[in-house]
């Protein structure tokens, strides 16, 4: 209750931030600090009946970067992923995007104010062609509107605004290399092109930031290297990532940032290098899986 | 199995209560309202005795028929629970096995009763020629023959097992990995077709198939009751009997075990090593026989009845295995004591033939605030 | 969870989807030539077929084109029907098994407000297209009314939830307490229902009228010169205004289907949440959708009364939305070209089908059967099969409808869940997505930081993302 109790205080993030450090036994470095965060997160708590998934994490993402989220199975990394989207409802805490507090929003506003996520299981459309899941994505569809897509005078804008998005479409299957597959249905993708679409499609949202959830799982090694080409590409662009992934070498060698969860709360964030020397962390993974 | 709540601590229960208080959603609204409107019915209730513009006399009639249909709705009930949960899917073509219970089960209480006197034919359809046998004729009541009345009710049980496994084996084994919707679409077409080849032999026309029922007068005076209808009595010992039964087979037995456990996770029963098809074999058979059983008592109490009989009654069966929670046996029962009750302590306020209306204006507002049921998201068979 | 998988996983059932490759390319682009043709195809051979088998059975042409006019009706009934479940369950997979219910509100509705005045119970004497005009608005908004509290409810529950709605409108009009409500005078006439002007009375009208008057005596007369009774023209001029509605439904439904709102609708029916998750209102498209797919279910109630006098709760029983939904699925969910050709294939085998057997088997064996199931096997027995013939194709031939409808049901449900038509799609967007001419030189995303109403620039992406500009 205290936590609902806090969102009517405008949140301190170097405050939040000072006591989170003094809990942790790390070291203190200036690099733990985010200078010009994109998304907060403060005191994040999700219960699911006498169940402890998220339990008061709190962490920041630096705005430009690519982050990355790790921590053993059950750690609630998932979980912190659909608390953040809207797909869960907080039991409690904070989430801060762009300066707006979107604790507890719907999935399709917390999507439109630019921070988009893909799943584990990738969630393409499966009965529809890779083409229809991108013109899907796009934000501010005219057409979208029964009436507009029905009444005559309307109806010839949205099909201006249809012959737009086609080529933004093609454009983005390009730039990810599978327009080749544009008129597959998306249910006959592998695996690994299933996450490409999944990718490509948040794209089309034309988001800020996007949020990953294992985009390299079930991924074979030539379509990771592409794909994790992409993601770098796309940073220079201007994007923010916050990756989940289990692969620690692909956390390693390609985030800026790193924040380990561990039991539903952080348990260390730093650069890859400070956190390959806490021992907690590795004694986290070696008590859960390796 | 169980009733009990889904575990966690009291401190997390006030909690959780604590903070929907605060920020109550739609749906909690709804629920509110809901409760409150049953609380100002019960007071009004409460009211119409007191002031005296209701018997006592009445609210008890409407009380004990209610719980009657219940009964009856309970047997179907748990069926459609169990298929429900052990095979996934909504079967819409449970209504017509009770259908199926019925006629058959007569048929064959028919055709004990009349044996000799009058031809197969005229006795296995209720006399479609204006000149046969009637129920009355044939004394079919309790004390007039107890036999032909227990050996029909025991077919009606079999021969509805025996057809709900044939349809089992002709559609549903075909369709074992097909969604929920598939098979509920697949029911429906067997529910018609089960219904109209019954419609083909006894016409779409109603049938009576029992004698009045035998009425006890010189009940004990400390009796709630002044007469003892013996048919409805049969119905009450009957039903309660059976479900004691169902209670005791899922408790402690193996099978029973085996059903609890594919109703709560397909998946890992199967990894466990539980044999699925005896399982759903078995689904069948206590689904069905119930259902069968249950069309035979209604006939039983009630006389009249055609080939809708059980369409008519499975959109109550839903009403109550909702309410009762999907899946739940005790549940079931709940449900259907609720939607037993309600369609007859209506009566205070609506006109008879809206009855049903309550009934599943509660089934809709149900589902919309509390999906799992009155008994919340118990998964147990 | 028991009962249905209302978001099957999408990595898993893809495999045991019987889809028809050759067919896909095909069905990227909308192809009306193709499918107009394909649905006249199948028309004039179900026609052509009746009429040879009618007249080489010796029912009679008469009796024939009756059959082959009566089929046209319920053809285009059931397809609009279909049309409108299509918007429901084929698109934005709402399992809606309350179409009886809207439909009933649209007919009593019209009833109501076209009733004489002095009538019992008394109505408002509006014209006929007003009063279709309003059924179709009633049943829209009690659409609207039930969608809206159960949005989040599931696939199976809410069939139940629909089905429960139809069944709680038939016995409110049903109930003897509305028939006439208070002192009013008005009310649903409980189980004797409503008399009212038939629907179909505007073809008489139409024929009263300059022009159109005039074009109807020559096709009387024409009707006539080849032995096809005046009443059977003027039953197959009302089924031509159907036609005109099944057009007209065709193509609003089309233009819903090739369109982002269609796409939302799809989305939806694929997987709710990722549609979510992409910033989509899916709450907001499921609501128009089911408004609007009741709106036309209600339009359906209307014109469904066509000849009748009476309007009674007897029209709406749950039967009539299974007789929609196997059309629909006869000619395959979430196509609209599907839904007109399963509605006519419906009318034609299943519905009409078992009574034109009943024509033929008067035609050749009379019509003196017995009456009983007692009775037939009584008279087989004794050594005379048509007995048994008899009873079934004729005295039964409304069960024996039910019946083929029942197992059609159940063998489209194993051998070809996704109809006629096999598994067929329309792309859901408002051009032809196929690559048009030559596109940038690729490499990168056009997304970036372009305007979502201004064309796709190559040269635009070399603005960085500072994050502090958001389209909004």
């Amino acid at each position: 209750m205290e936590v609902i109790a806090m969102s009517d205080v405008e949140p301190e993030v170097a405050d939040a931030d000072a006591v989170e450090r003094a809990e942790s036994d790390a070291d203190e470095t200036a690099s733990r600090a985010v200078e010009n965060p994109i998304l907060e997160v403060e005191d994040l708590e999700k219960r699911f009946g006498g169940i402890v998934a998220v339990d008061g994490a709190s962490f920041a993402v630096e705005q430009g970067s690519i982050t990355g989220l790790i921590g053993p199975n059950g750690a609630g990394k998932s979980t912190t992923f659909n608390c953040i989207t809207g797909v869960h409802q907080p039991s409690g805490g904070r989430v801060v995007f762009d300066d707006e507090d979107i604790t507890g929003d719907e999935p399709h506003q917390v999507a439109n104010r630019g921070l988009v996520r893909t799943f584990q299981i990738a969630r393409e459309l499966p009965e529809m062609t890779v083409l229809e899941n991108m013109m899907l994505a796009p934000k501010n569809q005219i057409g979208e509107s029964l009436w507009r897509s029905v009444l005559p005078y309307f109806r010839d804008e949205v099909i201006e605004q249809e012959e737009e998005l086609r080529e933004r479409a093609w454009e983005t299957l390009e730039f990810f290399e599978i327009d080749h597959l544009a008129e597959e249905y998306a249910e006959n993708l592998s695996g690994g092109q299933r996450k490409l679409l999944e990718l490509a499609r948040a794209l089309q949202t034309e988001p800020e930031m996007l949020m990953l959830d294992e985009p390299m799982a079930g991924v074979n090694p030539t379509l990771e290297r592409k794909l994790l080409d992409h993601i770098h590409e796309l940073r220079e662009q201007g994007y923010t990532f916050l990756i989940v992934e289990h692969d620690m070498d692909v956390i390693m060698n390609n985030c800026e940032r790193v924040i380990v969860m561990h039991q539903g709360a952080v348990l260390d964030r730093g650069t890859p290098a400070e956190i390959k020397a806490n021992e907690q962390v590795i004694e986290a993974y070696l008590g859960g899986e390796v | 199995m169980g009733v009990g709540n889904t575990g966690g601590k009291i401190s997390d229960v006030v909690d959780d209560t604590r903070e929907r208080l605060s920020s109550p959603s739609s749906q909690e609204i709804f629920a509110l309202l809901i409760v409150l409107g049953i609380v100002v019915l019960l007071l009004d209730l409460v009211r119409r005795l007191v002031m005296g513009e209701m018997a006592v006399g009445r609210l008890w009639r409407y009380t004990w028929n209610g719980l009657v249909d219940s009964l009856y709705i309970a047997l179907a009930a748990i069926g459609l629970s169990m298929t429900y949960s052990i095979l996934r899917f909504a079967n819409f073509s449970h209504g017509d096995l009770v259908t199926t219970g019925a006629f058959s089960g007569w048929a064959v209480a028919w055709l004990i009763g009349g044996w000799g006197a009058y031809s197969v034919g005229e006795l296995v359809l209720f006399s479609p020629t204006a000149a046969g046998p009637t129920g009355g004729g044939l004394g079919m009541d309790v004390l007039a023959s107890p036999v032909a009345i227990l050996v029909g009710l025991v077919m009606a049980a079999l021969m509805t097992i025996a057809v709900a496994l044939a349809i089992d084996r002709l559609v549903y084994r075909r369709m074992r990995d097909a969604g929920g919707i598939a098979l509920l679409i697949a029911s429906v077409g067997v529910a018609l077709a089960l219904r109209y080849i019954i419609g083909v032999f006894w016409t779409v026309e109603s049938h009576s198939a029992t004698a009045s029922a035998p009425i006890i007068t010189d009940v004990p005076a400390w009796f709630p009751v002044e007469r003892i209808n013996l048919h409805e009595l049969t119905l009450v010992v009957t039903a309660v009997g059976l479900i004691v039964g169902l209670h005791l087979l899922l408790q402690y037995t193996k099978l029973g075990k085996a059903m609890r456990a594919m109703a709560d996770n397909k998946d890992l029963a199967l990894i466990t090593g539980i044999p699925t098809e005896r399982v759903i074999f078995a689904t069948w058979t206590i689904g069905a026989g119930l259902a069968g059983v249950a069309g035979y008592l209604i006939v039983l109490d009630r006389g009249q009845f055609s080939i809708n009989i059980g369409w008519f009654l499975l959109l109550l069966i839903f009403a109550a295995v909702i309410l009762g929670g999907i899946g739940s046996i005790y549940g079931a029962l709940v449900g259907s004591l609720v939607i037993g009750l309600t369609i007859n302590v209506s009566l205070v306020w609506i006109p008879a033939d809206l009855n049903e209306i309550a009934a599943f204006t509660l089934m809709i507002l149900i589902l919309i605030v509390k999906p799992d049921g009155l008994l919340g998201g118990v998964e147990t068979a | 969870m028991s009962g249905a998988d209302p978001e099957g996983d999408p990595g898993t059932d893809t495999a045991d989807v019987p889809g028809e490759d050759d067919e896909e390319s095909a069905m990227i682009r909308p192809k009306w030539g193709s499918d107009l043709f394909l649905i006249a195809k199948v028309v004039l051979a179900t026609y052509a077929l009746f009429f040879v088998v009618g007249v080489l059975s010796g029912a009679g042409v008469n009796a024939t084109v009756g059959t082959i006019q009566s089929i046209t009706f319920w053809a285009a009934l059931f397809a609009l029907g279909a049309l409108a479940l299509n918007l429901h369950w084929g698109y934005t997979g709402m399992f809606n098994i309350g179409i009886a219910g809207f439909m009933a509100i649209g007919a009593y509705t019209m009833s109501i407000a076209i009733a004489s005045p002095d009538g019992t119970p008394a109505g408002f004497g509006l014209p006929i297209p007003i009063g279709i005009l309003l059924g179709t608005i009633a049943a829209g908004i009690a659409g609207l009314v039930l969608v809206i509290p159960t949005l989040r409810v599931r696939a199976d529950y809410f069939a139940i939830v629909t089905l429960g709605f139809s069944e709680i409108v038939r016995l409110s009009v049903q109930s003897r307490s509305l028939r006439q409500i208070g002192d009013t005078g008005y009310g649903t006439g409980g189980g004797q229902g409503i008399r009212a002007t038939p629907v179909d009375s505007v073809v008489p009208w139409l024929f009263d009228q300059p022009i159109v008057g005039d074009v109807g005596g020559v096709i009387l007369a024409a009707g006539e010169a080849v032995g096809i009774a005046s009443s059977v023209t003027m039953r197959g001029m009302y089924t031509f205004i159907l036609i005109l509605f099944v057009v007209a439904f065709y193509v609003l439904l089309t233009r819903i289907a090739y369109s982002p709102f269609g796409r939302v609708l799809k989305a939806i029916r694929e997987d709710e949440l990722a549609a979510k998750s992409l910033g989509k209102r899916t709450d907001r498209a499921k609501i128009a959708a089911f408004a609007v797919g009741c709106a036309l279910m209600g339009l359906v109630g209307t014109l469904w009364m066509g000849s009748r006098t009476h309007i009674s709760p007897d029209h709406f029983m749950p039967l009539i939305t299974f007789y929609v939904f196997v059309a629909l699925i006869v000619g395959g969910a979430g196509s609209n070209t599907g839904s007109v050709i399963g509605g006519f294939a419906f009318a034609a085998f299943i519905f009409e089908g078992p009574r034109f057997v009943r024509t033929m088997v008067r035609a050749n064996l009379g019509a003196d059967f017995p009456r009983t199931a007692y009775g037939a096997f009584a008279e087989f027995g004794a050594g005379d099969p048509t007995a048994l013939i008899g009873y079934v194709l004729y005295q039964q031939a409304d069960e024996v409808r039910y019946i083929i409808l029942g197992v059609v049901l159940i063998v489209l449900m194993i051998k070809r869940p996704d109809g006629l038509l096999g598994h067929r799609k329309e792309i859901s967007a408002g051009v032809d997505l196929s690559r048009q001419g030559t596109v940038a030189d690729g490499g990168r995303p056009a997304g970036g930081r372009t305007d979502a109403s201004s064309p796709a620039n190559g040269a635009d992406e070399t603005a960085a993302k500072d994050g502090g500009d958001r389209d909004e």
